[in-house]
C-alpha cells in the first residue's frame, strides 16, 4: 500500500495502524489525539466486552507525548511510532499489574520488561494496557480468565476465542488498532477467526519468550494481532528478532513480512488443502466459506490440490499430553513464597501446606486439572505410554509437514471448526472445549508457522469465519503474501472490509 | 469409566497427584475433577494406536543444543523493587513459613 493510499479514518479509532502511524508520522494529528481516542473507546464499551484487565492511562499518556516531541524535534521515527497497542496480560510490563489471568498473580508488579514490552516500547508504540485472557493461557474462550470472561463484540453473549480472547475483542471492539498475543495451541488464530480479525502464530523462536509467563515452553509463541494483514505484518516485524535472553531464539535469517504483505501475488503459487481438517465436525457455513476462500485462490492464478497428513489425527491427543506435562513443571513455580498470592501462613501451617492452600486458591479449575494431568503424565511408571508416545507423535506431525511442504508452497484449513459459540456452552465439558483447537495445534507442535484472516460470515448465524494459512519454519513471509491476496480479493468483492460489519457497541 | 490403557484416574489417584503437585484440593474438585480427567485420559489415550516405537521423541521444534552468551556481569532486577512484590519480608529476605514441622 503505498502512503498516499492510506487515508485517515474520519473516526480515529476504526482508522488502520498504518494510517495512523503515517498521519502521526506527518503531523495531520497527535499520537496524544489518538491515543485519547483509544482511551476514551475503551472507557465507553470495555464494561460490555471486558478485553483489558488493567488500562494504563497515564503511561499512554506520556509514551504518546513522547511521541508527539520527537516528531515536533524532526527527529527519526521508529515503524509504530505514537500508535496503541494492547498487551496480553501474560507478558510483563515493569511496574504494570501482570496477572497471566490467574488470580495467584493479583496485584503482582513486575519488575522487568518481557522483550515483547521492550520492543514495542522501541518501536514507538503506545502500550493503552493489559488484555483479558484464559488463566496462564489455558483456554478457547477466555471463560477461564480469573477476573471473568470477555465478549465477542459481534455477540456479547458469545466467546471472543481463546486463550487471547481480550486481544482479539479489543481490535474487533475498536479499542485499539494492534495487540499482542502469544499462541501455544492456536491462542492467537481462533480467537482471529471467531472475532473477525487477523493474527498469526510466528514460527517458534521468531518472538522472544523472555518474560513470557511461560505455560508449556516448547509451543508458547507470541505474535501479533490486528484488523488487516498489513497492519498485523508492522507489528510482526516489529516483535521479531534474536534475544540473547531466550535460549531458544532463532539467531538466523528473518524474513521481510511488511514486504509481504505488499505483495499479493499467488500466480503459480502451490496450494495444499489438508484433507485431515476438514469434513466431519466442521460447522456447515465454515466449510461453505472456507470453500469459497479455496476458490478466490484458484482464481488467483494459484494450483491447489489436496494433501493428507495422517498424523494430524493424533494431534490433539498429543498436545493434551505435552501441554499439560510443560504446564505441571512450569506453574511449579506459583508457590507463594516469592511473589503473588499467600494463603494460610498463620504461623501453625508448614511451608508445604501453605504452598497447597495458597495454589489451591489461586489457580481455577483449568489449571489444577491440567496440572494434575501433566503431573500424571510425567509420573513413574506412565511416562513412556503418555509423554514419551506424544513426543514420537509429534515427532510424525512435524514430518507430515515435511512431507506436505516438499510438495506445496503453504497448506490451507478452516481455523476453527465452528463460529463462536456462546458463553457457558463448552465450561462444564474440557474435552468439547479442546476440540475447538483441533486445526490449530499440528502447527505448535511442529513449530513452523500459520495465520488466520477473515474470509466471511457463516451464512447460519451471521458470525465470522477464519482461514488458517501454513508455511514451514522461517517462511513466515509466505502467509502474508497468501494472506494480503484473498484479503484483497474478498475486500473488492464485498466492497468493504468485514470488521466494518460487526455491530455497534 | 476405563481408559483404553486401562488407566483410570479415580478420586484417591488424583489426591494422589494434587499431593505430589502442592495443591490442597477440596473433597468437592477431587469428586468433579476424578470425572472430568478420567474423560480426557479416555480421550487422550489415541496416541497409544500410534505405531512409534523406532520413532525418535520430539522435545523440541528447534535443534538448538548448547546455546550461551558471553559471561560478562551485567545488571540484574532490582532489590527493593523485588521484595516490594513478595507477600513477606523480614530483614530484607523473603519470609518464608516454617520449613520443617513440629514433628
Amino acid at each position: 500500500m503505498s502512503e498516499s493510499a492510506i487515508s485517515l479514518n474520519t473516526e480515529l479509532i476504526k482508522s488502520s495502524a498504518s494510517a495512523l502511524a503515517a498521519a502521526i508520522a506527518h503531523r495531520e494529528i497527535s499520537s496524544r489525539e489518538v491515543t485519547d481516542a483509544h482511551l476514551d473507546r475503551i472507557e465507553q464499551v470495555d464494561e460490555q466486552v471486558h478485553a483489558f484487565l488493567h488500562v494504563d492511562a497515564e503511561g499512554a499518556r506520556a509514551q504518546a507525548d513522547a511521541v508527539d516531541a520527537k516528531v515536533a524535534a524532526g527527529d527519526e521515527l521508529p515503524p509504530l511510532a505514537g500508535v496503541p497497542v494492547g498487551l496480553k496480560d501474560v507478558f510483563t510490563q515493569r511496574g504494570i499489574p501482570t496477572t497471566a489471568g490467574s488470580r495467584i498473580l493479583e496485584g503482582w508488579r513486575p519488575p522487568y520488561d518481557a522483550t515483547v514490552t521492550t520492543k514495542l516500547k522501541g518501536s514507538g508504540a503506545v502500550i493503552l494496557g493489559k488484555t483479558n485472557m484464559d488463566e496462564f493461557a489455558m483456554g478457547s474462550s477466555t471463560e477461564h480468565s480469573g477476573y471473568g470472561p470477555t465478549r465477542n463484540p459481534w455477540d456479547l453473549d458469545r466467546i471472543p476465542g481463546g486463550s487471547g480472547g481480550g486481544s482479539a475483542a479489543a481490535l474487533a471492539a475498536f479499542e485499539a488498532p494492534l495487540t499482542v498475543g502469544t499462541d501455544t495451541g492456536g491462542s492467537i488464530r481462533q480467537p482471529a477467526s471467531v472475532t473477525g480479525t487477523v493474527g498469526t502464530k510466528p514460527t517458534y523462536g521468531s518472538v522472544s519468550r523472555f518474560g513470557l509467563i511461560a505455560l508449556a515452553s516448547s509451543l508458547d509463541q507470541g505474535g501479533p494481532c490486528g484488523r488487516n494483514v498489513a497492519d498485523t505484518a508492522l507489528l510482526h516485524q516489529a516483535l521479531a528478532g534474536h534475544d540473547e535472553r531466550d535460549s531458544t531464539s532463532w539467531a538466523g535469517e528473518y524474513p521481510d513480512v511488511v514486504a509481504a504483505a505488499a505483495k499479493r501475488d499467488v500466480k503459480g503459487m502451490k496450494i495444499g488443502l489438508v484433507k485431515e481438517l476438514s469434513g466431519e465436525g466442521y460447522q456447515a457455513g465454515v466449510s461453505q466459506r472456507f470453500d469459497e476462500a479455496v476458490k478466490v485462490l484458484t482464481d488467483l492464478g494459484a494450483e491447489v490440490v489436496e494433501v493428507s497428513c495422517p498424523h494430524f489425527d493424533y494431534a490433539l491427543a498429543a498436545y493434551y499430553l505435552i501441554l499439560p506435562s510443560e504446564a505441571s513443571s512450569n506453574l511449579a513455580r506459583f508457590d507463594g513464597m516469592r511473589f503473588g498470592l499467600r494463603e494460610g501462613d498463620d504461623g501453625n501451617h508448614t511451608v508445604e501446606q501453605v504452598m497447597g492452600l495458597t495454589r489451591d486458591a489461586g489457580f481455577g479449575d483449568e489449571a489444577k486439572r491440567r496440572i494434575i494431568l501433566g503431573t500424571y503424565a510425567l509420573s513413574s511408571g506412565y511416562y513412556d505410554a503418555y509423554y514419551g508416545q506424544a513426543q514420537k507423535v509429534r515427532t510424525l506431525i512435524a514430518q507430515d509437514f515435511a512431507a506436505a511442504f516438499d510438495q506445496v508452497d503453504v497448506l490451507v484449513s478452516p481455523t476453527a471448526p465452528t463460529t463462536a459459540f456462546k458463553l457457558g456452552e463448552k465450561l462444564d465439558d474440557p474435552v468439547a472445549m479442546y476440540l475447538n483447537d483441533v486445526a490449530t495445534i499440528p502447527v505448535n507442535l511442529a513449530g513452523n508457522c500459520a495465520m488466520s484472516l477473515p474470509i466471511g460470515l457463516a451464512p447460519e448465524d451471521g458470525l465470522p469465519v477464519g482461514l488458517q494459512i501454513m508455511a514451514p519454519s522461517f517462511a513466515d513471509d509466505r502467509l502474508y503474501n497468501v494472506g494480503g491476496a484473498v484479503e484483497s480479493a474478498l475486500v473488492d468483492s464485498w466492497g468493504h472490509d468485514l470488521i466494518s460489519e460487526v455491530p455497534a457497541l | 469409566m476405563t481408559s483404553e490403557t486401562g488407566n483410570t484416574l479415580d478420586v484417591a489417584a488424583v489426591a494422589r497427584l494434587a499431593e505430589l503437585a502442592r495443591i490442597s484440593l477440596s473433597d468437592e474438585e477431587l469428586q468433579r475433577y476424578s470425572g472430568q480427567l478420567d474423560q480426557i485420559l479416555h480421550s487422550v489415550d489415541k496416541v497409544g494406536e500410534v505405531a512409534a516405537d523406532d520413532v525418535v521423541p520430539m522435545s523440541h521444534p528447534q535443534p538448538l543444543v548448547n546455546v550461551t552468551r558471553p559471561d560478562v556481569n551485567k545488571p540484574c532486577v532490582d532489590r527493593e523493587e523485588v521484595l516490594r512484590q513478595a507477600p513477606a519480608v523480614e530483614d530484607d529476605r523473603f519470609r518464608v513459613p516454617q520449613i520443617l514441622g513440629e514433628e
